[in-house]
This record gives C-alpha cells, sequence and structure tokens, in this order.
C-alpha cells in the first residue's frame, strides 16, 4: 500500500526540482513510485516463469493500443455491400490492404489476442505450482481468475468482429448453450443475441462490449490484481515468506527493489517476447490456421455451416469438457450438463486457496501424490485442449471424458491427497543460484 | 418453428463435425511459388481478368495495387481494365450477386481472400486452387455438364477447357485422363494454372513480401536490442548475492 508516511520531495532550488516538488505536494508521486517500485521489494530468486505477469501487461497495452487505431476504421456492419460482401468482413480486408501499416496493426491485435492467451496460461501455471494463490495472497488469485473470466469473454466477443464463417458459427454455437438453460435460457439466448440468430444486433454490442465494456473491467481488476499483490508482497519459487527474515532497516533480507532490478531485467525479456511475437506477426500470422482460422477469410453467411465448427485454440480445453458430457440428468439435456461443466472448469480455478491443505506451497517441497495429480492433470489439460480442435470421434468422446475427470480430480481431490501426502522440509531462506 | 430451428442449429452443430471426419483428407498437388516471378504474375493477372473476372470479383482489390507486379499504370488501364475506368477502383464485377444466385445456383464467391480462405491440413490455399482448376472432367449428370474431383457437384462449369480440353474421370482407380485435348499442352496448360494461382495468392495479400521484408529489419534491430538489454540486466545484477 502507497505509504503516506513516505516524505515529500524538497526541491534542490532548480526549475525541474521546483515543479516536482509543487506536482508532489499536491500528487503521491514520489510515494507512490517508491511504494510500487524502488522500495518495493521483490524475492531476488523469480526464475523464467515470473516473466509472465509482465508480459501480460505488455500484452494488454499491445492490444488496446493495436484496438484503438483498429477501432478508427474498422466498421460493425453486418448489411452487405455492393458486392455481396458483409461491410464489418470488408472493412477488416480494407484495414488490411488500403490502410497505411494496417496490416501490421492488426495482425499485431490477432496475434496479440493467441499470445495473451499463452502468456496467461503461463502465470497461472507459474502461481499454480508455487502456490501463489495460498494466504495472504488469496484475494490476488480471485482478482486473477476474475481477469481469466473477462479476458475470456473478451476474445469471443471480439472474434466475432471480423464477421467471417468461424466467427459467426463459433459465436452461434456458444451463444445457443445459453438456451440450454431450463426454463430462461431460450429468452435467454435471445436476449444475448438482440436476435433469433447472430445477426447486425449482435455484431453491434459484442462490438461495444468488445472495445469498451469488458477493456474496462479488465483493466481495473489488473489494478486490483497489482495493488493486492503489492500489499502482501510477491511469491517466490521457493514459496516461503521472504518478509519472515528482514535486518534492521525492516527491508527483507532475500528481497531486492523492484526498481532497477526487476525493470531492467524485466526490459530484456520484454525484447525476448517481442522477438518471437514479430517471427508470428512478420512471417506465420496465421499461426498454422491457429491463431487465423482459415475459414475466418470466407465471409459470414448465415445459410452455410461450415462443415467443422472448432473454437480458438485457447478455448479448446473447455470446448471439449462440454463435448464430454454426453449423458442427460435430472431431466435436463446433457448439453445443459456440459454448459454447467465448462463453467465449472473455469470457476474451480478460483476455489483453489481452499482446496490446498499443504503444509508447503512451492512444489519443490511437496510430495510425490501432488506431483502425480500435477502431471495427470497437465497431460488431460493439454489433451483436452488438442480434442477440442477436433472433429469429434467415439475414441475422442472417451478420452474427452477421461480428460474432464482428471482434471476436476487434481482440484476437487486436492483437500484429500494434500493431506496424507509426504512434504520436505522448506528452507530459511530462498535458493539463489 | 424458432424453436426448432435453433434445436436443428444445434444438431447440425453437433454432427456437422462428423461429416468433415468422413470427409477424409484428398491428396492436394504442390503449386509452383512463383511469388518471385513477376511476369508469371502479370500473367496470372492476364488470366484472371480474361476468365475469371467476368462472374467473380476481387472486389478487396484495386487496379492500382497490380502496378505492384511491375506494370505501369498505363499497361493496366490498356490491357487489363475492362469494366471499371478508374485506376484506384476495386476489381468488381457488373453482375449482382443475386441475379448470379439465380443463374447458378449460388453466388460465384468473390475471389479476393480465395487463395488464404482455401488452406487447410491438406495443404495450402494455392495447393487446393491448383489442384481444383486442374481436376475438372466431362459429366453429363450436371447441368454446366462438368464436375471437380476435389469439389464434387461443383456450381462453376470448366471456364479453361478450350484451354485444357476434356478429361475423363475413371472413378474405381480415381484417376484423370484427358479424352479431348485442348489448346494447350498438359505442361502449358499447368504452367497457366500455376501463374493464375500464383496471382491469386499475391491478391490475397499483396502486403506479404513486404512483411516479410520488414520482419527481417525488425528482428535483426530486436536481436541488437536484446544484447545490450541482457548486457544491461547483468551490470545491474552483479550486486545481488
Amino acid at each position: 500500500m502507497a505509504n503516506t508516511n513516505y516524505e515529500k520531495y524538497k526541491s534542490d532550488g532548480s526549475v525541474q526540482g521546483n515543479v516536482l516538488e509543487w506536482f508532489d505536494a499536491r500528487f503521491p508521486a514520489t510515494s507512490m513510485w517508491r511504494a510500487h517500485l524502488s522500495e518495493y521489494y521483490a524475492p531476488k530468486n523469480f526464475n523464467f516463469l515470473y516473466f509472465f505477469g509482465s508480459l501480460a501487461i505488455l500484452v494488454l497495452v499491445i492490444q488496446v493500443v493495436t484496438g484503438i487505431f483498429l477501432v478508427m476504421h474498422y466498421k460493425p456492419d453486418a448489411s452487405l455491400n455492393a458486392s455481396g460482401i458483409p461491410v464489418a468482413f470488408a472493412s477488416v480486408e480494407y484495414i488490411m490492404r488500403d490502410v497505411p501499416w494496417g496490416w501490421l496493426i492488426r495482425y499485431m491485435h490477432s496475434t496479440g489476442a493467441s499470445a495473451f492467451f499463452i502468456v496467461v496460461y503461463m502465470h497461472m501455471y507459474r502461481g499454480l505450482i508455487y502456490g501463489s494463490y495460498r494466504q495472504p495472497r488469496e484475494l490476488i488469485w480471485i482478482f486473477g481468475s476474475l481477469i481469466f473470466l473477462c479476458l475470456m469473454a473478451e476474445a469471443f466477443m471480439g472474434y466475432l468482429l471480423p464477421w467471417g464463417q468461424m466467427s459467426y458459427w463459433g459465436a452461434q454455437v456458444i451463444v445457443n448453450l445459453f438456451s440450454a438453460i431450463p426454463l430462461v435460457g431460450e429468452p435467454l439466448s435471445i436476449w444475448v443475441r438482440g436476435d433469433f440468430v447472430i445477426g447486425d444486433a449482435t455484431l453491434n454490442r459484442f462490438f461495444s462490449f468488445h472495445v469498451i465494456a469488458v477493456p474496462l473491467v479488465l483493466i481495473g481488476l489488473v489494478a486490483a490484481h497489482i495493488l493486492a499483490l503489492h500489499e502482501v508482497g510477491s511469491n517466490n519459487p521457493d514459496g516461503i515468506e521472504i518478509k519472515k527474515k528482514k535486518d534492521a532497516n525492516g527491508i527483507p533480507l532475500d528481497g531486492i527493489p523492484f526498481h532497477p532490478y526487476y525493470t531492467v531485467k524485466d526490459i530484456a525479456v520484454v525484447v525476448g517476447f517481442l522477438i518471437v511475437f514479430s517471427i508470428i506477426v512478420f512471417f506465420a500470422p496465421e499461426g498454422g490456421g491457429y491463431f487465423l482460422e482459415y475459414n475466418n477469410f470466407i465471409p459470414a453467411d448465415p445459410l452455410k455451416t461450415p462443415p467443422h465448427i472448432a473454437p480458438v485454440w485457447y478455448f479448446t480445453p473447455y470446448y471439449s469438457m462440454l463435448r464430454a458430457m454426453v449423458w442427460p440428468l435430472l431431466g435436463l439435456d446433457a448439453k445443459f450438463w456440459g454448459v454447467v461443466l465448462m463453467g465449472a472448469g473455469v470457476l474451480v480455478i478460483a476455489f483453489l486457496p481452499w482446496l490446498d491443505k499443504s503444509p508447503v506451497k512451492s512444489i519443490r517441497y511437496r510430495g510425490p501424490i501432488y506431483k502425480g495429480f500435477l502431471a495427470a492433470f497437465l497431460v488431460s489439460f493439454f489433451m483436452l485442449g488438442y480434442l477440442g480442435a477436433q472433429p469429434p470421434s467415439p475414441a475422442s468422446e472417451v478420452l474427452s471424458q477421461i480428460g474432464t475427470l482428471v482434471y476436476f480430480a487434481f482440484f476437487l481431490a486436492m483437500p484429500w491427497y494434500t493431506k496424507i501426502d509426504k512434504y520436505k522440509p522448506e528452507p530459511e531462506r530462498v535458493t539463489f543460484k | 418453428m424458432k424453436a426448432n430451428s435453433l434445436k436443428t442449429l444445434v444438431l447440425a452443430f453437433c454432427f456437422a463435425p462428423l461429416a468433415a471426419f468422413a470427409n477424409t483428407s484428398v491428396h492436394l498437388d504442390r503449386a509452383p511459388d512463383v511469388q518471385g516471378d513477376p511476369a508469371a504474375l502479370q500473367n496470372g493477372a492476364k488470366i484472371f481478368v480474361n476468365y475469371c473476372l467476368t462472374c467473380h470479383g476481387a472486389s478487396q482489390l484495386r487496379y492500382n495495387r497490380l502496378t505492384e507486379l511491375g506494370l505501369t499504370e498505363e499497361q493496366v488501364k490498356d490491357n487489363l481494365m475492362f469494366t471499371a475506368d478508374k485506376i484506384g477502383e476495386q476489381m468488381k464485377i457488373a453482375a449482382r450477386p443475386e441475379e448470379q444466385k439465380k443463374w447458378f445456383g449460388a453466388t460465384p464467391p468473390d475471389l479476393s481472400l480465395i487463395a488464404r480462405s482455401r488452406a487447410s491440413g491438406d495443404g495450402s490455399g494455392a495447393d487446393w486452387l491448383y489442384t481444383y482448376l486442374r481436376s475438372f472432367y466431362r459429366d453429363e449428370n450436371r447441368p454446366t455438364g462438368w464436375n471437380n474431383v476435389i469439389f464434387e457437384n461443383v456450381g462453376m462449369p470448366h471456364v479453361l477447357w478450350q484451354l485444357q480440353g476434356e478429361q475423363h474421370f475413371d472413378h474405381e482407380n480415381h484417376k484423370l485422363e484427358l479424352v479431348v485435348p485442348g489448346q494447350l499442352s498438359p505442361e502449358e496448360y499447368d504452367k497457366q494454372i500455376g501463374d493464375l494461382v500464383g496471382f491469386l495468392v499475391w491478391a490475397a495479400e499483396p502486403e506479404a513480401g513486404l512483411r516479410k521484408k520488414i520482419g527481417v529489419g525488425v528482428l535483426l534491430f530486436l536481436g541488437v536490442l536484446f544484447a545490450a538489454a541482457y548486457l544491461l540486466k547483468k551490470e545491474y545484477w552483479k550486486d545481488v548475492h
């Protein structure tokens, strides 16, 4: 928390000094600088998995800035132009061809969407294996789970905007899921679409949500996520609290000021990330048909269902869970339970702080049972992701059912297996080099 | 009715992928890469304008873009512009989509992005087009008299039949054979199709060449920047023990 006891800035008599003094007397400039950067002590033993938090902020900035420029030229209009092409679809191609540097802005935005999920999945995995969700960081984890939820909504609605075949039919399939809810489902899905099928009304409301409503919430949640983190301090790969061992000045012995140490480290990390990002943007912007699906180069046609509708890769693990549920229960459709399962798959992550009963936080000091469950969880997550992108088959149905079971077992059996597992003693100080 | 149509949609969504699964992968011939060959791309543009642009538009592409293939504006105006009078106009067609639907049963798709949308696990969009345009065969059961090996019951007749001649499809051995020779030898025909497909690939993303060129520069810059950033990090972190 920004410590209000920091001394206010005193000018040395120079012009800049006087301006800063004037400013600091009226705004918590130096106190915020010190609380969040120069005197925010982060553990010195961060490894590469700790890159992804700051990279997520970078990708957010890329998406916001490129998004601003895309909105200047994009038209959310489902009507057909004189050549029979939907105006929205044509405006995206107009950006790609006629707007100076439009192709670069658009590819950065489309690649950024996939990059966002790669970075966020890595960030979540890091939190998972080092126990970053444990007391006192439960609230950071909850904010993070909400960010993940917002990100999914943001990506889903953004994907409709190019108004290609996959945009259209993907949205059709997902919005139709609401109709599986008993009693209110049908009117609810019509309310969401603003029409009986995905149409101009849907496109315009998704546009509104994608460019303003969801980003606003997202940025607020990111701020809350970081403020909550700076209140309690960062976890580290050893999962021990550096604040327990402080020097005479109250500075954690294993902590280093975020600025300059982690700011200079993050500069190198950011450039490294941009190298990978640029390789995709400049040499493989379609990402092999996963970042930009081939079918989405065909304008949306409400009368022509594509033979294979698959969501974008980052949704496929959860899409698999939806398809895994094939049994009607309690007089309700299997599809309804599929939706419940899919939603639960996302929400269960938020409950981790209360499911984990182990005496240690980090995987480094956990026992074989946890590691076994984690390995099975990872395998099932990747398997579900793969299966969700494939057309269904009897074999993939069984596999996705097993995968879903393992996914949930990892979370729901956690209170049990973390209690009976063996643990290694945690060190007093962090392991460094 | 409304609920029914929704259910049908959902059902279609559930079963449609099965249909895709049944439609096992097709073998596609590899299209030649002619992106670095302006003469081939110019020839492709000429074939496109003469044979395709009557029914298919390329409404995302402007005529003046063709100057990027090494042509002057005069050359484009004199040789390639038949239906437009301003060089900045898009390559549209006079026929209206609704009318075409009446004539052909389906609207011929706009070809601006066809080379990108036809890509799949089987091959690139270029491979698909290259195979497709060489796989028409005589089929008296079709209203147009033509069918296609990789696009069954296609609505489009074999527009280039005078060049290629007539092929017969042996369904049992899955083999095409030329029964009536055309104006071109098979090799010459393949070359023409290769050029046309090359043009469609270029037309689907005219910025692709520039994109790759800039990409090299960006990566070189980032490489140098990374070295500097890494050394800076090392310098600062010397103090951390």
